[in-house]
Order: structure tokens, then sequence, then C-alpha cells
């Protein structure tokens, strides 16, 4: 009850705060990915056109999600944009948290932003963030030592083709790994990976009564394909590696390969950066042929806290920023190849977006994915590399720590799935499923 | 007496320490070379170290993107702002710990610091919500009081040790002299305080600047210090060493230079009247 | 010279201070005591009632309870040891006559000013990375396989990360306290020709026990709160989860405030069982 009084006096007094104090400013919060920072340069461009100012907060992923779920949870009204994913939005959306984002303006075309993307950030029907870019993930490779290695990529390969490729292409004397592959500790890192791969081996994280599923065969196999592959072709030191450091062993030409999200191909091709962009292609992520694939679905989306002073300023700005606009103002100045991807249909209609090498891949593994069926066997939660529940991000930043410590050879696989499914079960009992 | 000295074993004692002393210093020095290399040079193997092209870009895109001042100048304010505040509510009561000395004098102190113990993760929601009801949140004024709460035990505690090492008899003098208790206290006692209480002023500034969970979660745009900084350069998309190597080089470079110019007073500081 | 009238403008100037650390040791304990009794889930609605003393029990009972007990004391106890032996050896090399000793003295007490999360961040990605790290280069060098620090050596690696930090203040504490040695006495003895070990155990160590006393209290009550160090580097994987950041995890990972704040009491009895065993040391080595 005295929470509930203290929220109260609280959102009335920082409604009058930050109403005196911005009068036509906005706050964003916001992670500090390539093509946000990007945005920032642009802003005065949003600022001269509508007169609103704009205060960037800009975090490293991990900080940012604390402190916009702290913000949010008790409606602290200290941003007027978040930026969240497709993990979060579905369950803030639920609560009321966020304002809805209907009512936009016709040149907007709501109808363009994929499907796949507005289904993810939507709950029971209602927008509720708006996907700046969107990702699945997908193989890249270096064309060059896949021939040196005598092999060919099929477009849509197996694991077994993958290992067996990885193998091949591995040269230690010559510090050049088959397969980079994340393993770092984390929900959104190497669990996210992890995750996914597994729904192509069969295995699920819950069972239809919510029963933790790590006891099943299916995670032992994805594990144990995982460890052995990455024993025998990975770098040393995969245990801690995410997206980020794998994406500039790639660069320095230290990978032959490389399954991770879409956007990564932008940052591959680029000359200034990697050093093998002449040599790269791409394909599918791999399955073993239970008619699942291992990527996953991602979205980097713009939401409005309820409670905001700014609500149509904050509009205003979403709309500028995720339309059709916005993308053909950065793809004058910087080509199409450094345009948020994976978010409009448009784009992928755009003849000259398609003339960019992985723009195709990069849209049939966004719609080969699908969030509300995304495992073999039938499960009761939405979404690929995570389950939509409050508890997932908790849960499973745990599991992959211990899996992280399997990959760092402090435990057997066995003792992993062990630990995760008794830890899992735990905490789903504490939540009273 | 002094001790006589060959010069061999000064040499020798000369070359050990110059060693030790650099490999301590290593990993800073590293950061500041690496600043001023390109993203490609940073990570290049074998690693350069003097033998780059030095550039300063690194330092324009940072300076572009976030803007130094602002974190700087909310850094100088909420560090300088809670150890003044800190030392004002501090000097009584060491001054009355040290020259009215109880029987619970040493409890109170001890207790005193045991508040430091608190860790301050479990308490984030209750001083959110709390900061939320007073309107505090992304406020100077609201992180100058919590970091003032945080280091008020160590401020109290220095000073007590300083307080301590002034004889009685001084202040006993003073007072037959006629001195009220403000002019004991202003004319006396603080002339012989203040290398004391310049050392715990440094200490505590140098706490504060480098606090980075308060700062960092109580903040967003107006009050947000170089902690929040450093936040937007860790593990971004790409090669960034070089440019975290800039934003860390500009996070720790004022203090790092305070500390260099103030180091005897520091020196003295660190001592906590372990040393007489 | 305490007289009655004294004692009580004693009493009112502590009173600031002593009103002040007591608002901020008893409103967030307050808080937090509210919320340990209650189900405080912030995704699921917040407030869901009292649930007595089911955090508490199902804190304890959690598989990474101990092990996070273990991790905070082996750090703890891993720095306090690598700082003070350090610390000392560093001290003494210090008090030798040299030249330039005041260069070195600024080279040593440098990492003290350096933020936490600096620190952190500089020696993961730019030493300790096991492919482009300075420390892969020199193993390269000779010869061997790099090491995976973080993963393979994590403990290893925070203990040397903390330890970076916080020698400069051990050496600088005690190299005060080696340069109030009476040199006439450690001339005698050298003079009657005590081996050094002897000179070191029965004139400069006895000396140092009360700069020990002090170095081991201080660090003591921030190392039992260490939290960027391990947020940065290795996210409590690879059993370097500590209570403090366990609590951080059923806090704000999990969002369980309730669990949480239960923890936070447990850590609170930990902090305050080490405080009342540091002080009983203490309190007899500050009289001295």
């Amino acid at each position: 009850m005295y929470l509930k009084h203290a929220l109260r006096a609280a959102t009335a007094m920082t409604f009058v705060a930050t109403a005196a104090a911005h009068a036509q400013s906005i706050t964003i919060a916001t992670v500090n990915n390539g093509d946000m920072i990007r945005m920032q340069g642009y802003t005065d461009k949003f600022t001269e056109a509508t007169g609103i100012d704009v205060e960037w907060v800009t975090l490293e992923e991990n900080v940012l999600r604390q402190r916009v779920t702290t913000d949010i949870t008790t409606n602290g009204g200290q941003f007027d944009i978040m930026t969240i994913g497709m993990y979060e939005t579905p369950i803030w959306g639920a609560n009321g948290w966020l304002v809805p984002l209907d009512g936009l303006s016709e040149d907007y075309d709501v109808g363009d932003i994929l499907p796949a993307m507005s289904g993810g950030l939507s709950h029971e029907g209602t927008l509720y963030a708006a996907p700046f870019y969107g990702e699945s993930s997908m193989i890249m490779y270096r064309t060059d030592l896949m021939e040196k290695a005598g092999m060919e990529m099929p477009e849509a390969p197996s694991w077994q083709f993958i290992k067996e490729a990885a193998a091949a292409m591995t040269d230690r004397d010559a510090d050049i790994n088959g397969i980079c592959l994340r393993g770092k500790a984390g929900w959104g890192e190497g669990g996210a990976f992890i995750t996914a791969m597994s729904n192509s081996f069969g295995a699920r994280w819950f069972d239809e009564d919510w029963k933790p599923q790590f006891d099943q065969p299916e995670w032992a196999d994805t594990l144990n394909f995982y460890v052995e592959m990455m024993s025998e072709s990975g770098p040393a030191g995969y245990a801690t590696n995410g997206f980020n450091e794998n994406l500039s062993l790639f660069q320095q030409g230290k990978c032959g390969m490389w399954i991770d999200a879409t956007v990564a191909a932008s940052f591959v091709t680029n000359p200034t950066d990697s050093t093998v962009a002449d040599s790269v292609g791409f394909a599918l992520a791999p399955d073993t042929g239970l008619g699942k694939r291992s990527n996953w679905l991602w979205a980097w989306a713009l939401a409005i806290p309820a409670g905001t002073q700014q609500e149509d300023a904050a509009k205003q700005f979403i709309e500028w920023a995720t339309s059709k606009d916005y993308i053909e103002l950065v793809a004058e100045n910087e080509g199409w190849a450094n345009v948020p991807p994976g978010a409009r249909t448009s784009l992928y209609e755009n003849p000259e977006y398609q003339k960019v090498p992985f723009a195709k891949m990069t849209l049939d593994s966004i719609l080969s994915a699908d969030p509300n069926n995304p495992t073999v066997k039938p499960v009761p939660y939405v979404g690929i590399q995570f389950a939509a529940i409050p508890e997932f991000a908790g849960i499973a930043t745990q599991v992959s720590q211990e899996f992280s410590a399997v990959y760092a050879g402090q435990q057997t696989v066995e003792e992993a799935l062990a630990k995760a499914q008794a830890f899992t079960a735990e905490e789903m009992e504490a939540a009273g499923y | 007496m002094a001790r006589t000295v060959t010069t061999r074993r000064k040499s020798f004692n000369t070359a050990l320490a110059w060693a030790v002393g650099l490999l301590i210093f290593f990993p800073i020095l590293w950061t500041i070379l690496t600043s001023f290399k390109t993203e490609a040079q940073a990570i290049a193997s074998p690693p350069l170290f003097l033998n780059f092209n030095w550039t300063l870009e690194n330092y324009a895109i940072v300076q572009e993107r976030s803007d130094y001042m602002r974190f700087l100048w909310n850094s100088v304010i909420i560090a300088g702002g809670s150890t003044v505040l800190g030392v004002i509510i501090a000097v009584p009561a060491a001054w009355a710990m040290a020259f009215v000395p109880s029987k619970r004098t040493k409890d109170i102190l001890l207790w005193m610091l045991s508040t430091k113990m608190l860790p301050a993760v479990g308490v984030l929601y209750p001083i959110y919500l709390l900061f939320i009801r007073l309107g505090l949140l992304d406020t100077r004024g609201g992180l100058v009081v919590v970091l003032m709460l945080i280091n008020l035990p160590i401020i109290v505690w220095m000073l007590y040790t300083y307080f301590r090492e002034i004889p009685g008899e001084i202040l006993e003098a003073a007072r037959m002299d006629g001195a009220t208790l403000k002019e004991e206290i202003l004319y006396v006692l603080t002339p012989m305080a203040i290398p004391g209480i310049a050392s715990t002023v440094l200490l505590n500034f140098i706490l504060a600047w480098n606090e980075a969970f308060w700062t960092l979660n109580l903040t967003a745009v107006d009050a947000a210090p170089l902690t929040a900084f450093i936040a937007s350069y860790s593990s971004p998309e790409g090669l960034f060493f070089a440019k975290l190597s800039a934003a860390s080089t500009m996070a720790i470079a004022p203090i790092l230079i305070l500390g260099w110019f103030s180091q005897k007073q520091l020196v003295r500081g660190l001592t906590f009247g372990a040393v007489k | 010279m305490a007289t009655q009238h004294s004692r009580s403008v004693a009493r009112l100037m502590m009173a600031p201070a002593v009103v002040l650390l007591l608002g901020w040791m008893l409103v967030p304990l307050t808080m937090t005591l509210y919320f340990s009794f209650k189900k405080y889930l912030p995704l699921r609605g917040g407030d869901l009632g009292w649930v007595g003393l089911d955090n508490y029990v199902r804190f304890v009972s959690s598989s990474s309870f101990w092990p996070a007990v273990q991790a905070t004391l082996v750090i703890v106890g891993g720095v306090l040891v690598i700082t003070v032996v350090l610390g000392i050896l560093l001290a003494m090399l210090l008090d030798q006559p040299m030249w330039g000793q005041g260069v070195v003295r600024i080279l040593v007490i440098a990492p003290f000013f350096v933020m936490p999360t600096v620190s952190a961040l500089v020696w993961k990605n730019m030493f300790m990375d096991p492919v482009n790290g300075l420390l892969a280069h020199l193993w390269r060098f000779f010869g061997a396989e790099p090491v995976s620090w973080l993963s393979e050596a994590s403990m290893t690696s925070i203990i040397m990360i903390v330890s970076w930090q916080w020698l400069p203040f051990a050496t600088l504490i005690l190299l005060t306290a080696i340069q109030s040695l009476d040199s006439e006495q450690l001339e005698a003895a050298e003079m009657d020709g005590a081996p050094v070990l002897k000179r070191f155990y029965h004139i400069i160590l006895p000396h140092l026990s009360r700069a020990i006393t002090i170095v081991i209290l201080i660090q003591t009550i921030f190392l039992l709160s260490i939290f960027a160090e391990i947020f940065v580097t290795t996210g409590g994987a690879f059993g370097t989860r500590t209570l403090t950041y366990l609590i951080f995890q059923r806090v704000l990972e999990s969002q369980n405030v309730g669990l949480g704040s239960a923890g936070g009491v447990y850590a609170i009895i930990l902090a305050n069982i080490v405080a009342i065993f540091l002080m009983r040391i203490v309190g007899k080595n500050l009289d001295a």
C-alpha cells in the first residue's frame, strides 16, 4: 500500500520536474551499437526540422538493460524513448508500461514494417515499439578459404557439413580457425546462440507444462556437437567470445566461418575495418534436417515509456528515425550497405539495395524465422533464442554461465545440464509456474 | 648517523625500483599509447610500441560523439561537492571524538565504518524509489548527498586520527586565554589541522570520482559524470581498443594529474594515523 | 578536561554526522528488510504480498549461495595477501636510497587513481584477451600457448586486476611506516651481524603491524563490495560470482527484488561478522 502511494506521489513529482526542465527536449536511452551511433550523428537534421532537442544517453548493452529496466519498473520517468528489444517489448507492453504506437502518420506506412518484426514487437496485435533495425542470424564464410579447402558452401547447409568444413579450413599455424561462434555467458550472448542452435537439434527450453527440458537428450546432443566442433576448429578462449570478439576475429581474417547476426554482414564487408572484405560469402544458418534452422530473430526498437510528458515529441522522433526517409538519408551519405537493415519490406524491394551482397540472404533468414513456432516439438512460449517470460533473462544468464564453464573445460556437459535443469526448475517454481 | 651506501648498491636499487615502477605503471602507459593509434594499429601483431603513426583521430571521434566537458564538469561538481559537504559535517564530529572522548567513541567510529559494508546493489530499488519520490533522480544534488554519505565514515575517521595527533595542551592554553569554542576551532585547531584536512579532501575526492555504481544508476543526462561517459565506450561493435583507450585516458587524466601534483599530501593522508 | 558542559557540546557536534549515517543506514535497511519479506517482482506487477521467510530460505538453499560466499572470501583473502606481501617488499625497496625516488613513487601510486571500470576494461581487452591481448603476445613470443585468462584462470585474473588497483594503497601506507623506523636500531642489528631475515622478523615486521592492520581494515571494507571488476570481465561466470554479484543477478537480472533483498540482508550479516572480527584486531592495535 505504502509503495503504491509512494509510486504515485513520485510519478506526480517527476512529471512536474520533467515538464519544467525540458519544454521541447526528449531524452533517449540507447545502446552503443554502430547504427545507433550513426543515428546520433544525424539528430541535428531532426532538430532542424522539428525544433525538438534530443539528449542521448548511450550505454553499453548490459548497463543499458539494467538502467532502463529499473526506470520502467519504478516509473522513474528518466527517459522519453528507450531502446529495447524483442524480448522486453511484449512483456512491458502487456504490463501497460509502453505507449501503444497507433495513429502513426500515413507517410510512415506502418504496413511496410516486415511482419516478422512488427509481430515480435507487439502484444495482442498492438505495436509497442518501432524497429530501428532487425536481424536474424546466418553463416558468413571466407570464400577463399572454402575454395582452398576444396569444398563448396551450399545455400542451406547442415551442421554436419559445417563441422567438416570447419575442420578442413582450420590451419592453426596460420592462425586460422575454421569456425568462430559465441561462447560468452549471458542470455543475449552465448545463451542466444546455443538456444537457437538447440532448436535445430529438436531441443526446447520448456515443454507445454513449463517443465524445463535440459534432462532431454536433444540438449546433450546440441552441447556435445558444439563442444566437439569448437575444440576441433574454434579459436582459443572461445568461452569468453561474444558478438564483438568474433567480429574482430573475423575482420582480422582469423575465422573461416562465423554464424552470427545478419547485421554483422555490413561490418565484415566494409573494407575500412575488415581485412577480408572482398572474400565473404553468406549462407542460411545450418540445420539437422528436423525442419527448424538455427537462426534467430531480433530487433532493436524504439519505445515510449507510458507516463512521459513528451509523448508527441517522442512519437515524432520515432517516426523520423524508423522511416523510409531516414534510410534514404543514410544511403545518400554513407551508401546503401550501411543503412539500418531488416526493418522494412520496401528496403528489400529497392533495386539499389538488392545489389548489396548480403541483402537477399538477410531477408531470407529473417523470413525463415518464426517466433510463434520456434521449435520442433511444441512449446508454450514465444521467441526463438529466448522465451518471452519475465523470468527468462535471469534464468538463461545463469544457465549460459554453466554452459560457458563447459566450454572453458571446467565441467562436463552432463554436469552443466544437471545444474541447469535443477536451477531452472527452482526458479520456475518460485515464479509460480 | 647516515647510512653509508655504495654507488653500486644505489645503482642496483635504482634499476630494480624503476623496473618495478614501470611494470606497475605499464597498463596505464599502454592505454595512453594505444589511444594515439588507429584501430588497426591497436591490434597489430606483434604489438607496436612507439613505432606507429601517432594520430589524434580517436580523441576527435570521442569528443564528437559525447560532450566530454559536460561529463567532466559533472564529475568535478559531484566529487567536489560531496567532499566539501562531508568535511563540513565531519570536522565537528571528529573534533568531539578526538578531544572529548568517551567510552563509546571508538564504538561509534567502528559503527560508522561498518555502514560502508552495506552492499550497494541490494538497496538499489529502495534508493531509486526514494530518489523518485524526492525528485532527486539525475540531479547533481542527489548524487552529492549519496556520495557524501558513502564516504563520510572515512572522512570522520581520517580527521579523527589527525586531530588526535594535536596535543590537547595547546587547546587548553587557548582556552585559558579566554578563547571561545568557535575561536578555538577556527584559530587554533584549523591551522594545525590544515595538512590533515587537505589529505582527507584529496583522498575522498578520488574515491568519489571513481565511484561507478550510484553515479551510473542514478543519472541520465543532466548529472551524468565520467563513469557514464566510459559506459558508452565499453564493448561496442567492431574494433574499439583505440577509442576505448582515448575515452579511458580522458576519464582518468584529470584525477591522475591532480593525484600526482599532490602526492605528498596524499601519502600523508593515506597513513590513517598508523604512523607517527 | 571533559566537563559536563564540554561533553554535551561534543555530543552536539557529533550529532549531524551520527544522525546522517544512522539515516543512511536505517532507511535503506528498513526498506530492504521490508522487501525481503515480500514477494516483490517488478515485471509481474510489483508487490504480490507477504511471504514470511520464504525469500530467506530460498536464497540460502539456492545452489549458488555457498559458492558465492566462498568466492567472496577467496577474492578478499587473495587480494589482501598479495597486496600486503608485495606492498611490504615494494615499500622496503622504495625506502632504499636511489635516484629518481619521487618519479618511481608516482609510477607506483598511479593505478590507485584509475576508475575500477576503466581498469577492468583495459585489463580485459588489452591484456587478457587470448588473441589480441598483450599477455597473449608475450606468451606466444616465448613459444607458449596463450592463456584464456578470464575463463581458464578467472579467479586469478580478477584477483590480479583488483590487486593491481590496491597495491599502491598498501605500498604507500607501509612505506610511510617504514620510513619512520629508527634507522639506528636497524644498523645496530646489522652490526651485530643479525641476518637479513632475522632483522625483518624481529624489527621491521613488528614495527609495521599497525600499518598492516590499517591496510587490511580499509581494504576489506572496499573489497567486500567490489562489483565493477566482475561485471565488466566475467559477468559472474566461471566461479567468480561473489555474494554482491549474486544479489545483483537476483535483483536486476532476475528482477526478483524480494529475493535479492533477502540476499542483501545476508550480505550485511556477513559484512558485520567480518567487521566484528576485524574490529577486534584493529581496536587493540589502534590503542597501541
